[in-house]
């Protein structure tokens, strides 16, 4: 679980441009294996971002999100140096979260 | 003190000051509880009044970024940005999927109303946006072409 997530931070201007990596298989409970048994439906419920700990982001999700999800999203007002962390949990109840710090512009 | 006692009231002590310091974080602090209602929703009507955007006004301020055509349903690229000034929240809808409610999102403390993700697509259909800017509703679609459906992956 410990590397099944990425993320990048970096400032585009005035703005902290985020993009985050996620592991996780996202089954929707309609397909079936080889043996014809379906596959329990298994995905990413809730997806919090933070910047300095201050809530940013809050995403609820469906099976409708594709395997392995990636999100980008942005954020006025962040500067290089701060801290920016990404959790989620999903619908058995796994969970895991990453933290980075954002890089400055190029 | 009854030992049972004392190391009942230290591990009290420990799990409050670990839940203070906001190591973990129970369930009821996240912003919003996952919408059950809507995003178990079959048919789109039902999908949108779960939520509560069954009188949205149409607006060109809602961006969406989204292939004219895309040949894996499985993984289709979205971004969508709203300019519409107050924006809180954005909701992501394929109108023809099992489930059309596919992601929503609240926007806080600096955050840009804007998001990039990829979804999955059952069939062609119009990928719709809805948008909360300072209590009204507004929204915007992109008809997307999908030539193998994502449904079964």
């Amino acid at each position: 679980m410990a590397e099944a997530m990425k993320i990048r931070a970096q400032m585009q201007g005035e703005i902290a441009d985020i993009k985050v990596l996620i592991l996780h298989p996202m089954e929707t409970g309609q397909r079936k294996d080889a043996q014809g048994e379906a596959i329990p439906i298994h995905f990413i419920k809730q997806v919090t971002a933070t910047l300095n700990g201050k809530v940013v982001l809050d995403a609820q999700w469906s099976q409708g999100i594709a395997k392995n999800p990636f999100l980008g999203f942005k954020i006025k007002g962040a500067k290089a140096g701060d801290k920016v962390s990404v959790s989620w949990s999903d619908n058995k109840g796994e969970a895991n979260s990453i933290e980075t710090t954002i890089a400055a512009a190029n | 003190m009854d030992i049972l006692r004392r190391t009942f009231m230290q591990s009290a002590g420990a799990i409050a000051a670990v839940l203070g310091a906001g190591l973990i974080k129970p369930a009821s602090l996240w912003a919003a509880a996952w919408n059950k209602p809507a995003f178990e929703a079959r048919a789109l009507a039902d999908a949108l009044k779960g939520i509560g955007a069954t009188d949205a006004t149409p607006s060109i301020d809602i961006l969406i970024k989204a292939p004219d055509l895309a040949e894996n349903g499985a993984r289709v690229q979205i971004e969508v940005t709203s300019r519409i000034p107050g924006t809180r929240t954005m909701a992501i809808i394929a109108e023809k999927n099992p489930f059309p409610l596919i992601a929503s999102f609240e926007f806080s403390n600096g955050a840009e109303a804007f998001i990039s993700t990829y979804i999955k697509m059952g069939e062609s259909a119009n990928v719709r946006a809805v948008v909360n800017a300072e209590g009204k509703i507004y929204t915007a679609a992109k008809e997307v072409r999908v030539t193998i459906g994502g449904c079964g992956a």
